[in-house]
């Protein structure tokens, strides 16, 4: 037989946190600090919605971009949060989650060798899906001692006349850093000097705290050259139902919208009329649910720096991401010598990157008394390692 | 931080669950044990706060308890509207709560007694015969799903979330 698969498909390496998974769900009664979803369920209004859809027989194909009164629930939110003005008429389109969206984006602007930079640690899924179109991904590494903001500098320092793509990975997955303002007005004249293309993954930008998110694609010039991504998962915790979109250029859109046109067809409607309430009548609970966040965020911090880990504050999505050099293991070992001796699943810093290193993604998408119970076995852990 | 933050912070808690210390509501809300029991003891003083029992299901339990909605109308009296009529009814310790309405009638009584027995008796001759009352109508609780925002029954919870995930 022929050898049946795609060397490309083989090269990318399967997701570090899948290796994890694996370990940890071997693991009878471990309790986890692990997950990258929200722990409320979504709102029962929205739910209702989605029930009310299914009862009403709406069970149909939407078309290609999505339901109509979606995108111009979509436009809305878009104006009144980020002050950016898209045509719901071919400058949204909604997606399979967000992470539908970046697969897309890659996809239609790339050209096989053209160089995309990712800032790490990040999210999983932006390095291979940079592979899979054919693109070059090309590092960054965010440093702890600029709270792991990205900074012009060090764009600098690795931009060619090959690179095409700056991804945007703000509030961030796995370190919760922002990016404010001011962090980002430098970027966006970088990216407009070198004529590239962002990718903004704001997934996480209801989840800010103290400041309200700043999407890059609000500079001037930078609407034109930017997608924007965003979704349901996250601010709603609406994870399962799958619902993401993206907004840009026209000229762009067009041609993920092709892509999504043959891949996917369209997003789940069900999950399509829930989001549309979600948008309506949701400001209350996702203010309510950062509320919520903001508190596990301030009490796990204060506990953490309390049993004498150092660990930036950080103002964005559900994660603090502690070092743990002092303890002279590797993340990778920490992790799993936590598992194994306290029953606790965190996420090795190192499944976000190799600069991930030395640090560890802790959630804070659990109840406060959740938390507790894992800081306790934290503590135990750490007074016998500690040297 | 400001105070009404804090306050917001403290009732949105609490209002929830009133067992968190007060160092974990300092951690919380990022400020000091100090500031916490001074605000909790003002919202106290001011009757924001009002009391901090548990929510008891006593169906759950051996013991017998019933629980009755009583609609009352009453004649408002000069000078004191429904108040004083009010306070004549919630002074008696049966009575869980009393609510003032817009509507067909006026008072909405909740009571809760240890037999239908001793909740109609007090209907008939405690309620009733109190001045003032012109009339009463006693609806008997079957069950309670829900109560303080609470579900008061064990829900079938097999959902799951994946211990790791991206
Ligand atoms: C930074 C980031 N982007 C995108 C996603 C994908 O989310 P979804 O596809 O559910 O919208 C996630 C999920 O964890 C994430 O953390």
């Amino acid at each position: 037989m022929r050898n049946p698969l795609s060397e490309k498909i083989v090269q990318i390496q399967p997701s570090g946190i899948r290796k994890f998974f694996d370990i940890v769900s071997e693991m009878k009664d471990a309790i986890s600090l692990g997950v990258g979803e929200p722990d409320f369920d979504t709102p029962w209004h929205i739910r209702e919605e989605g029930i009310y859809s299914l009862e009403k027989g709406r069970t149909f194909y939407t078309s290609n971009a999505g339901l109509k009164e979606l995108k111009e629930e979509i436009a809305r939110y878009m104006k009144r949060r980020f002050e950016l003005l898209y045509n719901p008429n071919g400058e949204i389109y909604v997606t399979v989650g967000g992470s539908e969206a970046i697969d897309g984006a890659l996809r239609a602007m790339l050209d096989s060798g053209d160089e995309v930079i990712i800032p790490q640690p990040c999210y999983v899924s932006y390095e291979p899906c940079v592979i899979l179109a054919d693109g070059v991904p090309v590092i960054v590494e965010l440093k702890e001692e600029n709270e792991f903001k990205l900074k012009r500098e060090q764009l600098e320092s690795v931009v060619t006349d090959k690179t095409k793509i700056l991804v945007m990975p703000f509030p961030n997955n796995p370190t919760g850093a922002i990016m404010t303002k001011e962090d980002l007005t430098e970027i966006a004249e970088f990216v407009l000097e070198h004529d590239l293309f962002v990718i903004s993954d704001e997934i996480y930008s209801e989840l800010t705290y103290g400041t309200n998110h700043v999407s890059i694609a609000s500079f001037p010039n930078m609407r034109e050259r930017t997608i924007v991504i965003n979704g349901f998962s996250k601010s709603y915790a609406m994870t399962g139902w799958r619902l993401g979109y993206a907004c840009g250029p026209k000229l762009i859109i067009d041609q993920m919208l092709k892509i999504h046109q043959f891949a996917i067809m369209c997003a789940p409607t069900t999950s399509q009329y829930a989001a549309v309430d979600a948008l309506r009548n949701g400001d209350e609970d996702v203010k309510n649910m950062r509320n919520a966040y903001d508190r596990r965020r301030k009490f796990l911090i204060k506990a953490l720096r309390d049993m004498g880990f150092k660990c930036f504050e950080p103002f964005g999505a559900f994660y603090v991401f502690p070092s743990i050099k002092e303890f002279g293991m590797s993340s990778e070992d920490f992790a799993q010598t936590l598992l194994n001796e306290e029953k606790l699943a965190v996420v090795p810093g190192t499944a976000f990157g190799n600069c991930g290193e030395g640090f560890l993604r802790i959630s804070y998408a659990y109840s406060i008394e959740d938390l507790k119970n894992a800081l306790e076995r934290m503590k135990h852990f750490i007074e016998r390692h500690r040297k | 931080m400001n105070k009404e933050v804090i306050d917001k912070g403290i009732l949105d808690v609490i209002g929830k669950n009133s067992r968190f210390s007060s160092e974990d509501l300092a951690a919380m809300l990022g400020t000091d044990e100090k500031t916490i029991e001074n605000e909790i003891k003002s919202m106290e003083d001011n009757k924001i706060i009002c009391g901090y029992p548990a929510l008891i299901n006593w169906d759950n339990t051996d013991n017998e308890m019933v629980t009755a909605l009583i609609e009352v109308n009453v004649t408002p009296q000069r000078d004191m509207g429904f108040n004083k009529v009010a306070e004549r009814i919630y002074k008696f310790e049966e009575v869980e709560s009393v609510y003032l309405m817009s509507g067909d009638f006026d008072l909405t009584v909740i009571i809760q007694g240890r037999s239908m027995k001793e909740v109609a008796m007090f209907v008939s001759e405690k309620l009733s015969t109190l001045e003032y009352v012109n009339s009463t109508a006693t609806y008997f609780v079957m069950k309670k799903y829900k109560e303080h925002g609470i579900i008061m029954e064990k829900e079938h919870d097999d959902k799951e979330r994946m211990l790791v995930t991206p």
